[in-house]
C-alpha cells in the first residue's frame, strides 16, 4: 500500500484544541512494499504518526492519501473496510486474557472472515496450522493452546506480532515491537516482521527505541523530534551525528535498548479474580 | 549514564501545601446531607420504635405462630411441584428476556460504535442509541405487578402472565447493566479489532465476550435468582407457583405453611449463589 502524507499534522486525542499538535505539518511518501522504521525520543509524535495512518486519528491539518485514496473523504462503510486493508499492532497486545493464544492469533485474519466463518471458528479453530506457523516464526509454538493471561510479557507482545502474519493487510503499523523482548528474541521478532515484509510486498511502518536494531534491519529510517521530522535517509546514510542531535537531552535513549525490567521475565501472575458489583 | 538528568540534586518546585480536592469534598458530601434530612423526615424515619416493649410482645405473638414450619409429606409435595413451577416462570422468563435485550445491547453499546474510533460518534448512530436506551427505560420504569395484571386480562390467570411480565422488566434491566458492563471493561482489544476491520459482531465474540463473560454471567445468575422472587410475588396475582401457595396460606393465618415456603425459597437462592460462584470460577 502506497502512503502519501502532504503537510499531515495531528493531534493527540486527549489533548486540548489550543494545544499544540502531537504531530507537525509532515511531508513524506513511503512506496508499496518499503519498510521504513521510525525513531527519536520520547513524545516525538511516532504514536500519534502511526495513529494516523491507521486512521485512528483525523488529521488536525493536511491531507493523508493511501493508494492513491484519501481515507476520511470515504463514507463510513468503505473506511471500514479500508481499515481491513491494513494492520495495526499497539505497543501494549491488544489480547482478552481468558482467550486462548490459538484464538487470539487467527483473530488476526477476521477482516477476510465472514461471520459465520468467524463464529464457527470459535468453537473450533478453522486454521491450526496456519497459526502454529505464524506462533513458530517468533519461537511461540509450543503455547498455542495455552490461555493469554498464562504468558509473560515478552511472550504476548510476540503473539500480537503472530497476528500480523495472518493479516490480509497490505500495510503493516507496529509500534514499539520490542519493547518486552531481550535481545536475541528482539533480533528474531524483527527479521521474522521485516522478511516477511519484504516476502508478501507489505508496506511496513515501525516505530522503535532500539536505534542499532533499527539501522540493521530497515533500509530506511526516519527521525522524528517533537513531532517534526529530524531526517529521512537510507540506513547507512545515518551517522553518530545525527543520532546525537536526535537524541538531545534524551542520551539515556540513545544508549541501548533498556534492560528488560522485572515484567518481562516475572512468572506470570494468577488470574485475577472478577469483582461483581452491586446493582 | 548521565545521572545529573534522571535525578535533580534539589526539588525544581516546591511542595504543594493543601490537597486540592478537599474543598470540593466537603462541600459534596455537606449537601448531600442536606438533601438526606428532608428526605429521612418525610419517609418518618424512626426505626427504634421497632424496640419498644409493646412493639417487641406483638412482634414475639406474630412469629410464634411461624414455628414450627409445617412438614407434612403431601404439602411438601405440593411445594416441591409448586417450587418447580416457580423455577420454570423465572427460568422461561429469563431466556426471553435475554432474547429480547441481548441484540438491544449489542446494538445501544457505544464500545461497538465504529464512528466513535475516530473522535465523537456520529449524529445519526449516536440518536439511533438514544432511542434504544429509552426504549429499555421504559421497560424496565413500569413494575413487574403491573405488566403482570395487564397480561392477565389478556391471557387469563396461569404462569404465561407471569413469564411475560418478567421477561419485559428483565430484559430492560439486563440490557441496561450489560451496556454498562460492556462500556466499563478493558476496551484495548475491542477497539484494536474494530481499527483493524473487524465487524462489530465479529469485534464483540472475538473482543467484548472473552473479556467480560465472568462478569456477565455472575449478573445474569443474580437476575434469575431475582426472577424467582419476582415469580414469587406475581403469584399474587394468580400467576402460579410458590407465590400463589404464599398468599392462599397467608390468608388463612396459617403460619407454620408460610415458614416452610421461606425456607425453600432460602434453598433456592442458595442454590443459585453456588451456581453463580461455580460459573465465575469456570470463566474466570
Amino acid at each position: 500500500m502506497k502512503l502519501d502524507l502532504q503537510g499531515l499534522a495531528a493531534r493527540h486525542p486527549a489533548a486540548r484544541a489550543s494545544a499544540a499538535p502531537a504531530l507537525q505539518p509532515l511531508t513524506l511518501q513511503v512506496a508499496a512494499g518499503e519498510q521504513v522504521a521510525v525513531i527519536g525520543p520520547s513524545g516525538a509524535g511516532k504514536t500519534t504518526l502511526l495513529h494516523a495512518l491507521a486512521c485512528a486519528l483525523p488529521p488536525a491539518a493536511g491531507a493523508l492519501q493511501l493508494d492513491g485514496q484519501s481515507p476520511w473523504a470515504l463514507p463510513r462503510r468503505r473506511l471500514q473496510r479500508l481499515r481491513g486493508r491494513l494492520f495495526l499492532a499497539p505497543q501494549v497486545p491488544p489480547l482478552p486474557p481468558r482467550q486462548r493464544v490459538v484464538t487470539a492469533v487467527l483473530a488476526g485474519r477476521l477482516p477476510a472472515l465472514g461471520l459465520w466463518a468467524s463464529l464457527r471458528s470459535l468453537v473450533y479453530p478453522h486454521d491450526i496450522a496456519g497459526a502454529h506457523r505464524a506462533l513458530e516464526q517468533f519461537d511461540l509454538a509450543d503455547k498455542l493452546f495455552e490461555r493469554v493471561d498464562r504468558l509473560s510479557g515478552g511472550e504476548r507482545q510476540r503473539v500480537g506480532l503472530s497476528r500480523a502474519l495472518l493479516s490480509p493487510a497490505q500495510l503493516w503499523l507496529v509500534d514499539e515491537p520490542l519493547s518486552a523482548l531481550d535481545p536475541t528474541r528482539a533480533r528474531q521478532a524483527l527479521e521474522t516482521l521485516v522478511g516477511e515484509a519484504r516476502d508478501r510486498g507489505v508496506t511496513l511502518v515501525a516505530t522503535l527505541h532500539q536505534v542499532e536494531m533499527a539501522l540493521r534491519h530497515f533500509p530506511r529510517v526516519i527521525g522524528l523530534r517533537d513531532g517534526a521530522l529530524a531526517f529521512d535517509l537510507p540506513a547507512a546514510q545515518v551517522t553518530r551525528e545525527r543520532l546525537e542531535r536526535l537524541y538531545a537531552q534524551h542520551e539515556h535513549e540513545l544508549v541501548g535498548a533498556a534492560p528488560a525490567g522485572p515484567a518481562a521475565t516475572a512468572l506470570p501472575e494468577p488470574a485475577a479474580p472478577a469483582v461483581m458489583h452491586c446493582r | 549514564m548521565n545521572t545529573s538528568v534522571l535525578r535533580p540534586a534539589a526539588p525544581r518546585s516546591p511542595a504543594p501545601t493543601r490537597d486540592p480536592a478537599w474543598l470540593a469534598r466537603v462541600f459534596w458530601t455537606g449537601a448531600a446531607l442536606v438533601l438526606l434530612w428532608p428526605l429521612a423526615v418525610a419517609t418518618e424515619f424512626r426505626p427504634w420504635t421497632l424496640l419498644e416493649a409493646q412493639n417487641l410482645k406483638v412482634t414475639r405473638q406474630f412469629l410464634s405462630g411461624f414455628w414450627p414450619p409445617a412438614i407434612e409429606p403431601e404439602f411438601v409435595g405440593m411445594l416441591a411441584r409448586e417450587a418447580w413451577r416457580t423455577v420454570a416462570i423465572a427460568t422461561a422468563g429469563m431466556t426471553l428476556a435475554l432474547l429480547l435485550a441481548i441484540p438491544m445491547t449489542l446494538m445501544a453499546t457505544s464500545v461497538l460504535s465504529v464512528s466513535a474510533l475516530s473522535g465523537r460518534m456520529a449524529r445519526l448512530p449516536f440518536w439511533g442509541r438514544q432511542v434504544l436506551r429509552w426504549t429499555l427505560i421504559v421497560l424496565r420504569s413500569v413494575p413487574e405487578l403491573v405488566w403482570a395484571l395487564v397480561f392477565v386480562r389478556v391471557v387469563g390467570l396461569g404462569p404465561t402472565a407471569g413469564v411475560l411480565a418478567i421477561a419485559l422488566t428483565y430484559a430492560g434491566m439486563l440490557g441496561k447493566v450489560y451496556g454498562e458492563i460492556l462500556e466499563s471493561g478493558e476496551p484495548h482489544a475491542t477497539q484494536t479489532l474494530l481499527r483493524n476491520g473487524s465487524s462489530r459482531l465479529q469485534a464483540f465474540f472475538y473482543g467484548l465476550m472473552p473479556q467480560n463473560a465472568a462478569e456477565l454471567t455472575s449478573y445474569t445468575v443474580y437476575r434469575w435468582e431475582c426472577a424467582i422472587r419476582s415469580s414469587v410475588v406475581l403469584g399474587f396475582v394468580g400467576a402460579g407457583g410458590l407465590g400463589q401457595q404464599m398468599d392462599n396460606s397467608m390468608k388463612m393465618f396459617k403460619g407454620d405453611e408460610v415458614l416452610s415456603i421461606l425456607i425453600v425459597f432460602v434453598a433456592l437462592v442458595a442454590l443459585a449463589d453456588r451456581v453463580s460462584a461455580g460459573l465465575r470460577k469456570a470463566l474466570g
